[in-house]
């Protein structure tokens, strides 16, 4: 080399150095300005989440608390209507409601008119007889002597305890009078009432008296729809995915059928809702609400996302394990159960419970059939009527008294509980099972 | 290097003057230079071309390969000697696009013929691959699944003599004797490479095809995989295919040069090596090209 090359070439080094030292400065710039929009997004989403997350905690945490009001009733025959020696049929009808407004009245004798027997008669709900019905079915020995019992407060005077009425208000705009008040005050200062954990909100079905209404119904037809949906989607999906990822040949055929399953991943919910309308009710006859179609319906709807979470899984397992099982002599099929489908098996777990988490909060297609009526019993079978919690969610977001919005915020935490629940186990699934090859 | 494991023909391409087709340049290339065919031979292959497509990967190759006898397939990237070395047990069947024509006898019987069962001639014809691939389970569930898959034992004490002949047999049996439930993947890289060999080994198979086996390794395990060979070499019949003219030269009897899908010359190693007699093999094994 000499001396003038070395030169020029020392010269281009520094005019190199030059250059990118200029650009340099705007290549910093440029990251430091993106990673300000990332934390600007992160931060922005966060914040949604957590104002949506601590907005539906305030309003229903009061949901999973009942305030009871403490009576003694006095189990006459002459009030019930009937005797110990009665059968089951008339005990089950018995005038319960009677005792229990004549051991109100008991409490504040003063109260004579029509009217303000109906304000005093408000404080209990009307379950209040049903827990009453209950008790004296167990033991019809009960009739005539008098039982102290915990019975829950109608809707305004839990809404009253709670703070939720506005006592500056004129007493003619509010739904709880002045007399009311004063009788409430009384009872609570003689320790009458108390509020504790709302165990009917988890132990019934749906009640058009909000503090009645409870979960459990819609929660039972939310896990058999499940149950359904994951029967008949995971196994078929899991077969159309190895099937079409180890065994179809690569053609036009395959192509298209590949484009209808992610189109199929795409179709609006709703329509999925009309086609179980239109087969499964109409064309097979199959029940009305009943979580058998619902499961069908959104088995339907799971499939595709199922399909291409597990064809994912199966494609990214490394063709070398393949090669290596089908030059020991291993037929193709084995190639795929010994080795193939166990090592995409946490990715296929985790496709499976994040369609059955979008199962879950799937409200438009069950409403096309029919999963949308006021269902009280709690659903035992396939076919019994039924409903999900996103609808009942739904349906109770349409009522107006107070107890039911508490209850509707609650039973969005549950669905959510239900939800993190899933999605955790995928994560869970996806951490011990996976391999590093 | 990977490249040729897939689509060889990507790479033929590349090589391939402007002014001539490929085929005109094989034809250029003559008859194969020495002698293809050997007594008795184990495998024997006879006019083979090869089709990725339309494209064209091997031009009608012939040639033996022999019992206790180890041959090596050297050639610049490209060659087509992996695709050959892949039709010998059939691996190419799972390349939807791959299309075999000619004959590859295996103890005279076709393997390419509709009363051949690919899965019975892969049991009789073991390969180990480029990359060590052993299957994500404990070292004795890699070589016990062969034996198992192909009931080769009658129970679970035999199938224990199969693992541990195997491992012996492979030379890894002393560095994971204390450790078999470990997983597979857990070993070194040459560690696992021999525990692939040990894998084959166990399904008793009679010839052994070897792509490239070393050329993830470092020079002491390369070494290790060598003199392996060399051992193997007693009971079966061994074709290697190797980037490295040192490795061929170090564990092969017979040594056959690709050039473009066209097998150039093939001989004894030490007269391929020494006294090359087609230029292109000669350049190649001085380096002047490949």
């Amino acid at each position: 080399m000499t001396e003038q090359t070395r030169q020029t070439q020392v010269q281009a080094m520094s005019d190199t150095t030059i250059r990118v030292r200029q650009s340099l400065k705007k290549r910093y710039a440029r990251e430091k300005r993106f990673r300000l929009f990332g934390m600007i997004a992160i931060i922005a989403s966060l914040t949604f989440l957590a104002v949506l997350i601590i907005s539906i905690t305030i309003r229903g945490l009061p949901a999973f608390k009942q305030t009871f009001i403490n009576l003694d009733v006095t189990l006459d025959a002459q009030t019930l209507g009937v005797d110990e020696t009665a059968d089951e049929n008339a005990l089950r009808r018995a005038n319960y409601n009677g005792a229990i407004r004549n051991s109100l009245l008991e409490l504040f004798p003063d109260v004579s008119s029509r009217k303000e027997k109906r304000a005093l008669y408000s404080f209990v709900s009307k379950g209040g007889q049903y827990d009453l019905q209950a008790q004296v079915m167990a033991d019809p020995a009960l009739i005539g002597q008098t039982v102290n019992v915990w019975l829950p407060v109608g809707d305004d005077t839990s809404g009253y305890l709670r703070g939720h009425i506005d006592t500056t208000l004129p007493e003619k705009k509010r739904r709880f009078k002045d007399n009311q008040i004063a009788w409430v005050e009384e009872l609570r200062s003689n320790g009458q009432i108390e509020t504790r954990f709302n165990s009917t909100f988890f132990s019934r079905g749906d009640s058009r008296e909000p503090e009645l209404a409870g979960i459990k119904g819609s929660l039972f037809g939310s896990l058999l729809t499940l149950l359904v949906t994951l029967t008949l989607s995971f196994p078929i999906a899991v077969a159309t995915a190895i099937y079409l990822e180890e065994f179809a040949p690569k053609n036009r055929w395959t192509d298209i059928i590949e484009v209808n399953i992610n189109n199929l991943a795409a179709v609006p919910s709703i329509v999925f809702g009309l086609l179980g309308l239109a087969i499964f009710i109409n064309f097979f006859q199959l029940p009305r609400s009943a979580p058998i179609v619902g499961g069908l319906v959104l088995s339907l709807m799971t499939l595709p996302t199922i399909i291409i979470s597990a064809r994912a899984a199966l494609k990214s397992v490394p063709p070398s394990i393949r090669d290596a099982a089908l030059g020991l002599g291993a037929s193709r099929l084995q190639v795929v159960f010994h080795h193939v489908l166990p090592l995409a098996m946490p990715g296929i777990l985790t496709g499976t419970i994040i369609g059955m988490a979008q199962a879950l909060g799937e409200t438009a297609p069950l409403l096309m059939i029919g999963m949308v009526a006021f269902i009280v019993d709690v659903p035992t079978t396939l076919t019994d009527p039924a409903t999900v919690l996103p609808v009942q969610i739904f349906q109770w977001a349409d009522l107006p008294e107070k107890g039911f919005v508490e209850k509707t915020s609650a039973a969005i935490m549950v669905l959510l509980g239900f939800l993190i629940l899933m999605n955790a186990t995928a994560v869970f699934l996806r951490r011990k099972f996976e391999r590093k090859w | 290097m990977n490249k040729e494991n897939t689509i060889p023909a990507l790479d033929i391409d590349q090589q391939t003057p402007n002014e001539q087709t490929i085929e005109e340049i094989v034809a250029s290339l003559g008859d194969t230079v020495g002698e293809a065919r050997v007594e008795n031979p184990k495998m024997s292959v006879s006019g083979v071309d090869v089709f990725y497509a339309e494209k064209q990967a091997i031009f009608g190759v012939d040639l033996d390969i022999a019992n206790n006898e180890v041959i090596s397939m050297i050639g610049p990237s490209g060659c087509g000697k992996s695709t050959l070395l892949r039709c010998l047990n059939r691996m190419n069947d799972t390349i939807p696009i791959c299309r075999v024509t000619g004959e590859i006898m295996l103890d005279g019987e076709g393997i390419y013929s509709k009363d051949t069962d690919p899965v019975l001639l892969r049991a009789r014809v073991g390969m180990v691959f480029q990359k060590p691939n052993p299957f994500p389970k404990s070292i004795y569930e890699n070589v016990a699944y062969g034996p198992r898959l192909h009931g080769l034992n009658r129970n679970k004490a035999d199938l224990d003599d199969i693992v541990v002949n195997s491992l012996r047999k492979a030379g890894i049996y002393d560095e994971v004797k204390n450790r078999l439930d470990d997983a597979g993947t857990s070993l070194s890289g040459g560690q696992q490479q021999r525990l692939c060999i040990a894998r084959t080994i166990a399904c008793s198979p009679e010839v052994i095809l070897m792509d490239e086996p070393c050329s993830a390794l470092d020079p002491i395990a390369t070494a290790k995989i060598e003199e392996l060979i060399d051992e193997l070499r007693e009971n079966y019949a061994i074709a290697i295919v190797t980037h490295s003219m040192q490795q061929a030269a170090r564990v092969s009897q017979r040594t056959a040069y690709f050039h473009l899908g066209k097998l150039v010359e093939v001989g004894d190693t030490d007269t391929i090596f020494t006294n090359p007699k087609h230029e292109l093999t000669e350049k190649y094994i001085t380096g002047r090209f490949g």
